[in-house]
């Protein structure tokens, strides 16, 4: 079966031809949905938020690049999309590049309305479109071939990048320019996928070349004539103000040429990045530190636990809780919680920025192109079409280059409009582990009451928690409930709580001056810890194995239940290990894909070591099965940094973490050894950015609890003395 | 001062204090080389001087004064080096940031060691930072390099 396509229903579908560069396809599509995961219905979003994705280019030398509307942050997008396209398009796959598209209204994410990489997006929001793609410009190429040997294109047929009929043979670069002059067919026909050769074919990356060399360049290597090289002293405290600053002795540091107030401090600029900091050491600047002098995580944790006693904002509910929970045979009660954290992406924060007199460009690493690019219209008094937006390679994002406030990029503008001068902003390792936008400290507090068969009866969840969307472009889409859906998924949503009659999830939305952003699998970072920790808790507490217990409530849950059974089969749950080890077991959708996980722990001189994870992985369609075996490990790393080792805390109103030596992150020693499992499917694609973070973090303390008998609620995860 | 960087003589007029990775950078225009933390705990500056690892961003410039320095662009021609093609081939990298410095200190290691052990591997390479956290596949990519080395050198 053949899948056809109604462009004309879908919008609309256009060409443009272009006399140098071949044929240019501008897909466009009706805006989806907001944070929807691929399981759900995409909402119908605000109209002013313009639709519109995705172009390749097939140039007269044959060679085939893909425009990447998302950025390559490692996540693998590079190679993946491109694999989309080349499938439809019957593409030489050595005869494909990748660019980064530029910011432009066009190359918007359905998923968000706005150029953006985020939420674990990309494959599922582009899979249909890349494809459309991908057969519309094999249409195109294939009518152009067939004009100019005068057959029907009905005996054409194509194959590694040529149009071919009966013996002759026309390379795709040499109807590049025929194939953009003609009509946009109305609608294209997609591959039966039994016929994929690539979609799903474990295939290498695409950027390994320019980075294992030195060549690819990120933010923080972009090169310009005359560049400078600028670093801003913040203030200390978040909200704190400059009252007034001596730079006396930071202008006799040689090698420094400015040095000016801006928004978000006083910025030292100089020929180079060490003259920079060198003047900035000498700088003294007088803070008004304002209120936020007082921040003091203790004392805040305190005020979750008193917060956790009151009402909240209803996120989800059935039933009467307190009836069933005052009738329930016992209850199991439990608070968890979870600190602020840095992204710490190894490329620290910079943007480089050029501005002419009717027009801005800018360098940087981001997944927030359109938002940067309005601010710096807003700054420079340009219109956003003259902001040009260059995107680099990011070293790193995991949520912290997709800002709202586009703090970097703004402070990056303010800078060069005061230095005269093109210059890069760069932030050293401490502003950014002091600069905020972590993810914020979470408190869980959870009562169940159990039946005479052990299972839930009823279920009280009460979250504490600053919401990462609130006085942002997003917090429109949440106004009909005042719950940011991003502070509650994961739980108000949990396959669990529809098991339970009674249920109810409450949350307090907590205001603080620290700055707060998403950071990889945003709340089920959190919710994942909370929910899969109590449900193992439960087990325990009702005398049934871990498993067997979340079979029963996962009944009509297939796709949770498929990973769960793997990956518990592939790490031999139940079989005997040596008493020094033991397994712990979760299970979690995210953005549309469902992992479990099986983490096998021992403790060594009061420390807990994970040896092996076993992940089971259905992410629907997997179109790279080499990037989502990289991006499961990826995930589990980046979460077990969480669960073990990091974390954000404040005194006296001051990021206590500065580098890497306190705020510490996973290194190789502490990797476990991982296995991925792929669930065959057919299901539309999910995520796998993100997915694989949310288990881990319990999947280790079930196994410690398994363990050693203790149960461990607060991230990162002690064993005491 | 005067030193070489890979292969090439080079000399610069750099503040006494400046560190060997900001003169590499900015000085004189080689971007492979990291800067992740600036304090000697994330390796994504590491460079070779006189083939030995070294953290350049703790590395006063002065100090390499007659010196050869190697840095990423220098390893191979054609990214050819053992590491490289192993890295290649196990496709290690994700975002890329902290693979220079991986690859040195990988380099370095099998260099020395034509078979590191696990523990080996884990005492090396477990001093570099990778937030992807490609750990898994640097490891195995490691014993491949020291294979193709050992190959390479029959």
């Amino acid at each position: 079966m053949s899948t056809g396509a109604d462009l004309t229903r879908r919008e609309f579908l256009k060409t443009a031809a272009l006399s140098t560069a071949g044929l240019v396809v501008a897909f466009y599509v009706p805006l989806r949905g907001r944070f929807a995961s691929a399981a759900e219905a995409p909402a119908a979003a605000p109209a002013k938020l313009a639709p519109a994705n995705a172009f390749l280019r097939i140039a007269p030398d044959d060679t085939i690049t893909v425009l990447l509307a998302h950025s390559e942050m490692g996540q693998g997008i590079w190679t993946s999309l491109p694999m989309v396209i080349a499938e439809e398009l019957d593409a030489d796959w050595s005869t494909i590049r990748v660019e980064h598209a530029p910011a432009a209204p066009v190359y918007a994410n359905p998923a968000f309305g706005i150029q953006a990489t985020g939420g674990s997006t990309t494959t599922w929001s582009e899979f249909d479109r890349y494809r459309q793609v991908g057969a519309a410009a094999r249409m195109l190429l294939v009518q152009a071939a067939a004009q100019r040997l005068g057959v029907p294109a009905s005996d054409c047929r194509t194959a590694d990048g040529a149009v071919i009929a009966g013996g002759q043979r026309l390379r795709y670069g040499e109807l590049a320019n025929a194939a953009a002059r003609l009509p946009m067919p109305e609608t294209v026909a997609l591959k039966d996928p039994k016929d994929w050769k690539v979609i799903g074919k474990p295939t290498r990356r695409l950027d390994t070349p320019e980075k294992i060399d030195g060549r690819a360049v990120f933010g923080m290597d972009v090169r310009l004539d005359g560049l400078l090289t600028a670093v801003v002293a913040h203030s200390p405290v978040f909200g704190g103000k400059v009252k007034s600053f001596d730079d006396s002795a930071a202008r006799a540091v040689p090698g420094v040429r400015k040095i000016a107030q801006v928004p978000s401090g006083v910025a030292v600029v100089a020929d180079h990045f060490w003259a920079a900091l060198k003047g900035r050491e000498a700088l003294k600047v007088d803070w008004d530190p304002g209120p936020g002098a007082t921040l003091d995580t203790g004392a805040m944790l305190a005020e979750f636990r008193r917060l956790a006693g009151t009402r909240g904002r209803s996120a989800a509910g059935a039933g009467d809780v307190p009836g069933a929970l005052g009738k329930a045979q016992r209850s199991v009660n439990a608070e968890y919680v979870v600190p602020y954290l840095a992204h710490a992406p190894m490329e620290p924060l910079n943007c480089t920025v050029r501005i002419g007199a009717d027009r801005c460009e800018i360098w940087t690493g981001t997944q927030f192109q359109t938002v940067d690019q309005a601010t710096a219209a807003g700054i420079t008094g340009l219109k956003p079409e003259q902001v040009e937006l260059h995107t680099t390679f990011l070293g790193g994002g995991f949520g912290r280059r997709a800002n709202p406030a586009s703090d970097w990029v703004s402070e990056a503008v303010h800078v060069a409009k005061a230095a005269g001068a093109p210059v890069k902003t760069v932030w050293t390792r401490e502003d950014d582990m002091r600069g905020g936008y972590y993810r914020p400290m979470f408190l869980h507090r959870v009562a169940v009451g159990l039946g005479e068969d052990g299972m839930p009866t009823a279920w009280d969840h009460t979250l504490v928690g600053q919401s990462v969307m609130a006085g942002t472009l997003f917090e429109p889409s949440y106004a009909a409930t005042g719950i940011d859906p991003s502070s509650v998924e994961g739980t108000a949503d949990s396959p669990y709580l529809k098991a339970v009659p009674n249920h109810r999830v409450q949350l307090h939305d907590f205001k603080s001056s620290i700055p707060v952003l998403w950071w990889r699998s945003v709340g089920h970072s959190h919710t994942a810890f909370a929910m899969e920790s109590m449900i193992d808790e439960l087990a325990r507490a009702a005398g049934v194995d871990p498993v067997a217990y979340r079979r029963k409530l996962l009944a009509g849950q297939p796709r949770h239940l498929g990973v769960l059974e793997l990956a518990a089969a592939k790490a031999g749950w139940g079989t005997p290990l040596p008493a020094s080890r033991a397994r712990g077991i979760a299970v979690h959708e995210s953005f549309g894909s469902y992992v479990a996980q099986v983490a096998e722990v021992s403790v060594q001189e009061g420390r807990i070591r994970v040896h092996r994870v076993v992940c089971a992985i259905d992410c629907g369609i997997a179109v790279n099965p080499m990037t989502i075996e990289a991006q499961m490990q990826s995930g589990i790393a980046f979460g077990l940094s969480a669960a073990l080792e990091s974390q954000i805390s404040f005194k006296d109103g001051r990021v206590e973490q500065s580098n890497f030596d306190d705020y510490r992150v996973l290194r190789l020693p502490e990797m476990p050894q991982v296995e991925v499992h792929i669930v065959s499917s057919r299901e539309k694609p999910g995520g796998v950015g993100e997915p694989g973070t949310p288990p881990i973090a319990p999947a280790v303390a079930n196994a410690v609890a398994a363990l050693t008998g203790k149960r461990l609620r607060e991230l990162p995860l002690k064993l005491g003395a | 001062m005067k030193f070489r960087v890979n292969g090439q003589e080079r000399e610069v007029a750099a503040p006494d204090d400046m560190p060997l990775l900001w003169v590499l950078r900015d000085l004189l225009g080689l971007t492979g080389t990291k800067y992740g933390c600036g304090v000697g705990q994330c390796g994504a500056c590491l460079v070779h001087v006189d083939g030995e690892p070294r953290r350049s961003c703790m590395t006063k410039a002065t100090t390499v004064a007659g010196k050869s320095v190697t840095t990423i662009e220098g390893l191979s021609a054609d990214a050819n080096h053992a590491v490289q093609r192993a890295w290649a081939e196990l496709d290690v990298v994700q975002c890329g940031y902290c693979q220079p410095g991986q690859i040195m200190s990988a380099a370095a290691l099998i260099g020395g060691n034509p078979n590191p052990t696990d523990a080996e591997i884990d005492a090396t390479l477990g001093r570099q930072i990778c937030r992807c956290g490609t750990y898994q596949r640097v490891r195995a990519a490691v014993h491949r390099a020291a294979e193709l080395h050992r190959e390479e050198r029959k």
